[in-house]
């Protein structure tokens, strides 16, 4: 690790480790994979460069992830909207899906992640896209429509406690805090 | 208020309306029918001509962006967005109805009705379905509203931390006002932004939110800076804007600047232990035990086997604290100074099952400790009381040190035990919290871990069954079972609840038998005088005749249960833990007796503790032995029949409640030797760690995720409970019994001579007052604290009394939490109706123009 380590700046280092929920030798675990996914070329200056999402993708943490697209998204500061990473959101991501992170700031993101239109709610279109990702992409895994319809209206009524038929931060961020298991399996460990 | 003709009568929220679809850019689900009674009609109105101009632009950015990432420039178009639907909502009213109010948006074209859900047509009037005018514009309000913004917008998030930020502040010290900078006093504080965004673009939200972070203490400073959720470069900024205005004020402001040499030394010592401690703390994950294997075991197969070996790193903790804590008051003193003892017979092999033979006379059991005083050097005598007591610098009493050590242990993991218990009801059961198993199942089902492709597929389908079978029996529900079925199904429930209360007699029974006819052929042989090897090896029958009962029962209640048919699947895991914990408490229950009354077990022998000890070192390898021919039997060769013969693709479940019913009873038998032999932390610890890799390997080659749904934490809060109330607690009553009410036995130990247990500390007492008539408070306090049973009764009723207190604090949390909760679904019907009030009300001006 001494090589890449010796790389990123001290200065920034104790920043990084001020502003996330990451310990130094997280963060500087994640600045080697982070350069290992960029070209050799440009490799001399990782903080400013920016890694692709199809090569964000070939992580074997998100590989598999059902999730995938919408975590790169959610953690994208790209302003050309095409998803690519740089380091601090790279070190952002880890950091929310890290051990020491509150539940709050996991059930916030875990709502962006969610929430597929980014309208702020999540309506019954949301749900749906949800469910369908959970159950994954095979056709005799799918949920028939009538289930499909029935489990939407369950969710609502039980986590829509202003009953204005979509749910908001606060009431996805309720029915969390009665969930222990969600801090535990909201975690990427690198 | 008027209505016009045509339109319905006053729009209460009772009435069934409901949400409207809007145009085609917008995947709205706030618009999408919401079939309960408090649904609402589209909020079609708005005064959209008196709204600022980028009100008026056909489909405003933000609403129909299709992405929230935070880059400033599109982060900054939503600002100006929210800013003129602010302006459009706080400021129309006030006004009179301007001409403007006829100028359409473009918008309003935009809505075609086919769009609509289907019953949404139905309250249309003709002639008014067509056109939504201001349709778009109440939208946008809907939109804006705080809740809404939240999830979504960097300005709302840095107002709402701006307003957490103040009530913290406000929580905390409050220094004078004058000191206070513009921002933060009451009358802004009090503002929210969020009501008029217009007037706060986001680099005003910054700055306030930046003066407000400034006048908290630095430590709240740095974790409100580490929980806001906004991007990394975000909070760069604002870092670099606090550090960069800390400085100034700082020294008008007179707060702990250092200005003497002692002080910056002292600074520069601080921020050096601070970079070590850093060091250290970047350092402990490293060293943290099998991290790399929990990992490994998470992304394979989820939280819920992965709660099985954490469990076993708990309980391996627990074991290694008791092992120091005897090791070093007890165990390495007693070999620094070891008593004369007979030559031990020759190391056969056979002892590491049996426990006996050369291992009798050895530091792993009681008998081999002393009674004396172990760095005095007149310490010759039976009785340490023959000495002056002032004698030694230190004297070193060993009945003492073992007794203390062995309670001291217990009181360490019984604190250990209820700090991890109590923490673990913290976390999974939240007061108030309702049904709701779908929500949670669909939030929190996916386990983020899990990376390896097979075992996302797996976790999909898992995911899905469960799905369906949670809707299934939520439709079966409605229907109710016949009479007839439902007095079968409670007879089924009787006979297996028969049948297993029956085989735990059974059992029970058995053991009794078993151990009273080992005890006579033992004495036989030991009568005949026949060599030593049988002689041993008769001593592994009781413990291979209670394993295998252990072993085999389990799987009878499997059986039962599949015979059972359980309604749900959490009710077929407790009744099951529920059986195996009847069985194997009062299996033990049973030879504790016999241990304590020494009529079977242990009646002829010369050391009786030794004799417990070795009786459960014995129990404690046999049921090692067991686990391994049960991981390897039923995990291993299952496993093989079922890819070799049946050509199944399948792999055997790892069965977690099982498994970990079995290192609790093995912890229990830890518990119980504690005192009778104190190397037998040790020995667990040992077993755990084989445990450990032998689990692993076997899971990782044999065994896939079970594929019920399994609430991990629940589950492991239930675990810490059982490992508590029947294991530790009955392990501590098993041992203030023989303290306090059992002879030791004469000729070996540290007690020897002794009426009990307890008494080695009465005359200690008595032997200190003697030597020092200082103490005398100490013979006080054991007189009227420890032999008074007034001040247990008055500890237990003070301890019923809290508890009592707490209950009824949770009772009355939870009434206020579901007045609450009524009254913000109050709230919520009250916006749908003034939405409402709104439509038709721009409705009707639409009309009259």
């Amino acid at each position: 690790m001494g090589g890449s380590a010796s790389m990123l700046p001290r200065g920034a280092l104790s920043e990084y480790q001020e502003l996330t929920f990451l310990s130094k030798q997280e963060i500087l675990l994640a600045y080697k994979r982070f350069s290992a996914l960029l070209p050799k070329e440009e490799r001399v200056n990782v903080c400013s460069a920016r890694v692709p999402k199809s090569q964000i993708l070939t992580l074997p943490e998100l590989r598999a992830n059902p999730f995938q697209h919408r975590i790169c998204h959610v953690f994208s500061t790209s302003e050309d909207g095409d998803d690519s990473m740089s380091f601090e959101d790279f070190l952002d991501m880890l950091s929310v899906f890290s051990d020491s992170a509150t539940s709050d700031i996991k059930s916030h993101y875990a709502f962006r992640i969610f929430d597929f239109d980014d309208d702020g709610t999540l309506d019954r279109k949301d749900l749906e896209k949800l469910v369908n990702c959970l159950t994954g992409q095979g056709e005799e895994s799918r949920l028939s429509n009538m289930e499909m319809e029935q489990l939407i209206q369950n969710i609502l009524e039980e986590s829509d406690i202003d009953k204005d038929g979509t749910i908001n931060l606060s009431e996805f961020q309720h029915v969390i805090s009665r969930s222990p298991d969600f801090a535990s399996s909201f975690k990427i460990i690198l | 208020m008027p209505f016009p003709s045509g339109a319905r009568g006053p729009l209460g929220p009772s009435r069934g309306a409901r949400w409207l679809r809007p145009g085609p850019g917008r995947a709205g689900g706030l618009l999408r029918r919401s079939p309960g009674p408090g649904a609402v009609r589209t909020p079609g109105a708005g005064r959209s001509g008196c709204a600022a101009s980028p009100i008026r632009s056909p489909a405003p950015s933000f609403l129909l962006r299709r992405r929230a990432g935070f880059a400033p420039g599109t982060a900054r178009r939503r600002e100006r967005g929210a800013a003129g639907t602010g302006s459009a909502a706080a400021g129309c009213p006030g006004r009179p109805p301007s001409p403007c109010a006829s100028r359409r948006t473009p918008m309003a074209m935009e809505h075609p009705a086919h769009l609509a859900p289907p019953g949404a047509a139905a309250w249309q009037e003709p002639g008014q379905g067509e056109q939504h005018p201001g349709y778009s514009t109440t939208l946008r309000i809907l939109a804006s509203m705080p809740s809404r913004t939240i999830g979504r917008s960097r300005g709302a998030i840095i107002s709402q931390y701006y307003n957490r930020t103040a009530r913290l502040r406000r929580q905390s010290s409050r220094p004078p006002l004058q000191q206070l900078c513009r921002a933060a006093r009451p009358s802004l504080r009090q503002y929210d932004l969020e009501t008029d965004p217009a007037r706060a673009t986001l680099e005003e939200k910054r700055n306030l939110l930046v003066k407000e972070l400034l006048s908290l203490s630095p430590s709240q400073r740095s974790h409100m800076l580490l929980t806001v959720p906004l991007s990394l470069a975000e909070k760069r900024t604002l870092r670099r804007e606090l550090s960069g205005q800390t400085s100034p004020p700082r020294q008008h402001t007179q707060h702990r600047a250092p200005s003497s040499p002692c002080g910056w030394s002292r600074g520069c010592v601080i921020l050096g232990c601070r970079g070590l401690w850093y060091r250290l703390l970047s350092l402990l994950p490293a060293a943290e035990l099998w991290h790399y294997s929990l990992k490994q075991i998470g992304g394979r197969f989820g939280s819920s086997v992965l709660s099985y070996f954490l469990f076993l790193k708990t309980l391996l903790m627990f074991n290694i604290i008791s092992f120091l804590i005897l090791l070093v008051f007890v165990v390495a003193l007693q070999a620094a100074y070891p008593p004369a003892s007979p030559s031990p017979p020759p190391f056969t092999g056979l002892e590491l099952l049996t426990g006996v033979g050369s291992f009798t006379h050895s530091l792993l059991y009681y008998g081999y400790y002393s009674n004396t005083t172990l760095n005095d050097p007149c310490a010759s005598g039976p009785n340490s009381s023959t000495c002056p007591l002032a004698a030694p610098p230190l004297p070193y009493n060993m009945p003492l040190a073992y007794v203390f050590s062995v309670g001291g242990s217990f009181l360490v993991t019984c604190v250990l035990l209820v700090y991890s218990m109590s923490r673990s009801f913290g976390e999974s059961y939240r007061v108030g919290s309702s049904a709701g198993d779908l929500a949670i199942k669909v939030f929190c089902a996916w386990d983020f871990k899990v990376i390896q492709r097979r075992s996302v597929k797996l976790q999909c389908e898992n995911i899905c069954t469960q799905l369906k079978e949670l809707l299934a029996e939520q439709r079966s529900r409605s229907r109710t079972r016949s009479l007839c079925q439902r007095l079968g199904h409670c007879a089924v429930l009787l006979l297996a609840w028969a049948l297993s209360l029956g085989t735990v007699l059974g059992g029970v029974l058995a053991v009794h038998r078993v151990s009273q006819h080992m005890h006579t052929v033992q004495q036989e042989l030991r009568a005949r005088d026949s060599g030593r090897q049988p002689r041993e090896a008769v001593l592994l029958v009781l413990p291979l005749a209670v394993s295998l009962l252990n072993t085999l029962l389990p799987h009878l209640y499997t059986l039962l249960a599949r015979w059972e048919r359980q309604d749900s699947p959490a009710a077929r895991v407790y009744v099951a833990i529920c059986r195996n914990l009847i069985l194997k408490m009062v299996v033990l229950g049973l030879l504790c007796y016999q241990w304590l009354s020494r009529r079977v077990v242990c009646s002829t022998e010369e050391c009786w503790e030794t004799c417990v000890g070795q009786d459960l070192y014995r129990f404690m390898v046999m049921d090692f032995t067991f686990t391994l021919l049960d991981t390897l039997f039923r995990e291993l060769l299952w496993r093989l029949i079922l890819e070799k013969r049946l050509k199944r693709k399948q792999k055997p479940e790892f069965d977690i409640a099982q498994n970990v019913l079995e290192l609790i009873y093995g912890q229990t038998l830890t518990w119980l030797g504690a005192l009778f032999a104190p190397l037998l932390p040790a020995v667990q610890t040992l077993k755990l760690l084989l445990l450990f890799y032998i689990k692993k390997s076997s899971l990782m080659r044999n065994c896939r995720a079970p594929s019920t749904p399994w609430q991990a934490s629940r589950m492991s809060t239930i675990f810490i409970t059982l490992l508590c109330f029947p294991s530790f607690l009955g392990a501590a009553v098993f041992l203030s019994y023989t303290i306090w009410a059992v002879q030791p036995s004469e000729t070996c130990g540290p007690f020897r001579g002794l009426e009990t247990i307890y008494k080695s500390g009465q005359t200690w007492v008595q032997v200190l007052e003697k030597s020092n008539p200082n103490i005398t408070w100490l013979t006080w306090v054991q007189q009227h604290l420890v032999e008074n049973s007034f001040l247990l009764f008055f500890m237990s009723g003070v301890l019923l009394a809290v508890i009592y207190f707490n209950v009824q604090v949770v009772r009355g949390q939870r009434r206020i939490i579901r007045l609450l909760e009524e009254q913000i679904a109050n709230e919520g019907e009250d916006k749908i109706f003034l939405i409402q009030k709104l439509h038709s009300v721009y409705e009707r001006r639409e009309r009259c123009a």
